[in-house]
């Protein structure tokens, strides 16, 4: 579990990180979604202590990072930009970690096999690809067997058996009831992996929602019906708040109306339907709309949504 | 990457070993020995130790015959014993600024500081173990260079000077206990610069440009001002005999390690308090 209270960071004059307010819950892989420079790795830095934050805080399994005796233990954290020195091996770089916490040589070499990299362990890691520094990222992060995981990027520079590979990790770690926070700017990745998302933009929470919520919202729900009877029932779903567009004969888009209340309309009126499709934006497209032109004002937009819908 | 499709096996670890000092000790041992700049600094400091003094000796003993007594009297076999000291000291130094800045370059330290996030005991194991390692290397070095010159020198029965002697040995193990301290002065530089470029570049301020811009400046200042150097200071702790404008061993030993107590503090408050 990973709970932040206002968690702001200034770099001088910039701010990096806005008031960020969000729990991470274990059980589930949540998405840490924003456009490149909207202070993801920021706030994963900030989470694991490594950047002091300007005000707020932030707790990881119930204490602030540096409290944690054997932070290993607690979390296991992947970290975008590399983090290994490069003249030395991927064997001793796991070893030299392992030793701080006193774990033992087994579980480095058991680990080094999970991730592949079983034949370039004694090779130095300046000459690894891209793909092979993740992996060493990720057995890394696994060290420790941690409750908790924090991976800033972690399909970058994999080829997509990589990818499918790191996409059932997360799964199974969350399986286990851990807690998985994954950050990427790929909103695709995410729609894959992630159940739940929490999106900034400009170091601002955009939104805290599931995936499907996300998509829902962002989408706007249109409904595409096809049917020879078109002006009928155009005249028949007419009403406040009811939006029917038409771009060709027998085709309307619907706004406002679930699926369910157009077809049982159509029915209770023997119209007939040769097409009922909800419309749903991708996550990628939901993403753009969200953080395109005046990011904070989507942020007021979405967050007003959430709040009238709490409190119906 | 195992490449069936299907749910993954994390192999399980149930151990809970807290982070210690001597655990985050054996850490930067394994940090220090496993790279290759590191047998190659000290495989020079070793070779730089022993050797120059054996090519002095060398050079002294075949030039002997050719040197007039003011030159002979100039010959101190103590200072051939420990010319490779002065040489030594520049791989030792570098090495003690490359120790931390080399995490600082690569991003090695934010793995560092995520598996000890108080930080601190990261500095206190990677001075303890690189000031052992220094001085366990340098003593049989300087040992066997004092014993190994005075071999050469005294094939040719010239500036023979016994371990014995007044100062003799605590000399040549100073010159061991004055690289281990370089070593720790140059790592606390590099903590606080954490460039690489930036802290060999201060080191060698401190070291070899500021004791000779002092002799710019008027005598009296310049004698009042250059014992207390870091330079001189630590050079006093492997003379032999001192003059009335340098420190003596014990106050000029007193002294450098109260100018690298410094560096160490302020490299760990600056390490606690800057981002990383």
């Amino acid at each position: 579990m990973i709970e932040a209270h206002g968690l702001t960071k200034d770099y001088g004059e910039k701010r990096a990180v806005d008031d960020l307010s969000f729990t991470v819950q274990p059980g589930i892989v949540t998405g840490f979604l924003g456009p490149n420079g909207s202070g993801k790795s920021t706030t994963m830095r900030l989470i694991l202590g490594l950047d002091a934050p300007t005000s707020g805080s932030v707790l990881v399994n119930g204490k602030r990072y540096r409290q944690h005796p054997s932070p290993l233990h607690e979390v296991g954290a992947l970290l975008e930009a590399r983090s290994v020195h490069t003249g030395r091996s991927a064997y001793n770089h796991l070893l030299a970690l392992a030793h701080t916490h006193g774990i033992p040589k087994r579980r480095v070499l058991e680990l080094v096999d999970l991730v592949g990299l079983h034949e370039v362990a004694r090779k130095r890691a300046g000459q690894f690809s891209l793909g092979m520094g993740q992996r060493l990222g990720i057995a890394t992060a696994l060290l420790g067997d941690p409750k908790t995981f924090l991976l800033d990027e972690p399909v970058n520079g994999l080829d997509p058996e990589g990818i499918h590979w790191i996409r059932n990790l997360l799964k199974a770690l969350a399986g286990e009831g851990r807690t998985v926070f994954v950050s990427s700017h790929l909103m695709s990745e995410m729609a894959l992996t992630a159940d739940h998302l929490i999106v900034i933009g400009r170091g601002r929470l955009i939104a805290d929602t599931s995936v499907d919520e996300f998509v829902r919202r962002a989408s706007g729900t249109l409904v595409r019906v096809r049917s020879p009877q078109a002006t009928k029932l155009r005249e028949l779903l007419l009403g406040p708040d009811v939006t029917v567009a038409s771009t060709e004969p027998q085709l309307l888009e619907v706004g406002g109306l679930t699926p369910e209340q157009i077809g049982e309309a159509a029915a209770a009126h023997g119209i007939v339907l040769h097409e009922l499709t909800p419309l749903q934006a991708s996550l990628e497209e939901a993403f753009m709309e969200l953080t395109r032109g005046d990011v904070e004002y989507k942020a007021g937009d979405i967050l007003a949504a959430a709040e009238s819908e709490e409190a119906a | 990457m195992s490449s069936a499709a299907g749910p993954i096996a994390i192999p399980r670890y149930t151990g809970t070993g807290r982070v210690t000092q001597a655990r985050v000790a054996l850490s930067e041992w394994t940090k220090l020995h496993s790279l290759r700049s590191t047998r190659w600094s000290l495989l020079v400091a070793t070779v730089l130790a022993i050797g120059l003094p054996m090519l002095f000796a060398a050079v002294t003993s075949s030039h002997w015959g050719h040197m007039g007594p003011r030159e002979r009297a100039d010959r101190k076999p103590l200072d051939i014993a420990l010319a490779g000291v002065n040489v030594a000291q520049l791989a030792i130094a570098v090495l003690g600024v490359l120790v931390i800045t080399g995490e600082y370059s690569t991003g090695m330290i934010r793995a560092s500081f995520t598996a000890v996030p108080k930080r601190l005991p990261v500095l206190w194991a990677k001075l303890g173990v690189f000031a052992v390692v220094t001085f366990v290397l340098m003593l049989p070095s300087v040992v066997i260079a004092f014993f190994g010159s005075q071999a050469i020198l005294g094939r040719h029965h010239i500036l023979q000077i016994s371990f014995s002697h007044p100062g003799v040995t605590r000399s040549v193990i100073g010159g061991a206990v004055y690289l281990m301290l370089i070593g720790i002065f140059a790592l606390a530089i590099g903590a606080m610069i954490r460039n690489t470029a930036g802290g060999i570049a201060t080191f060698a301020a401190i070291f070899f440009v500021i004791p000779p811009l002092l002799n710019i400046l008027p005598a009296s200042w310049n004698n009042a001002i250059s014992p207390y150097l870091p330079d001189s200071a630590g050079r006093s702790i492997f003379s032999l005999t001192h003059g009335a404008h340098s420190l003596a061993p014990w106050p000029g030993f007193a002294l450098f390690c109260g100018y690298a107590v410094v560096a160490i503090g302020i490299a760990a408050i600056l390490l606690i308090r800057r981002d990383t």
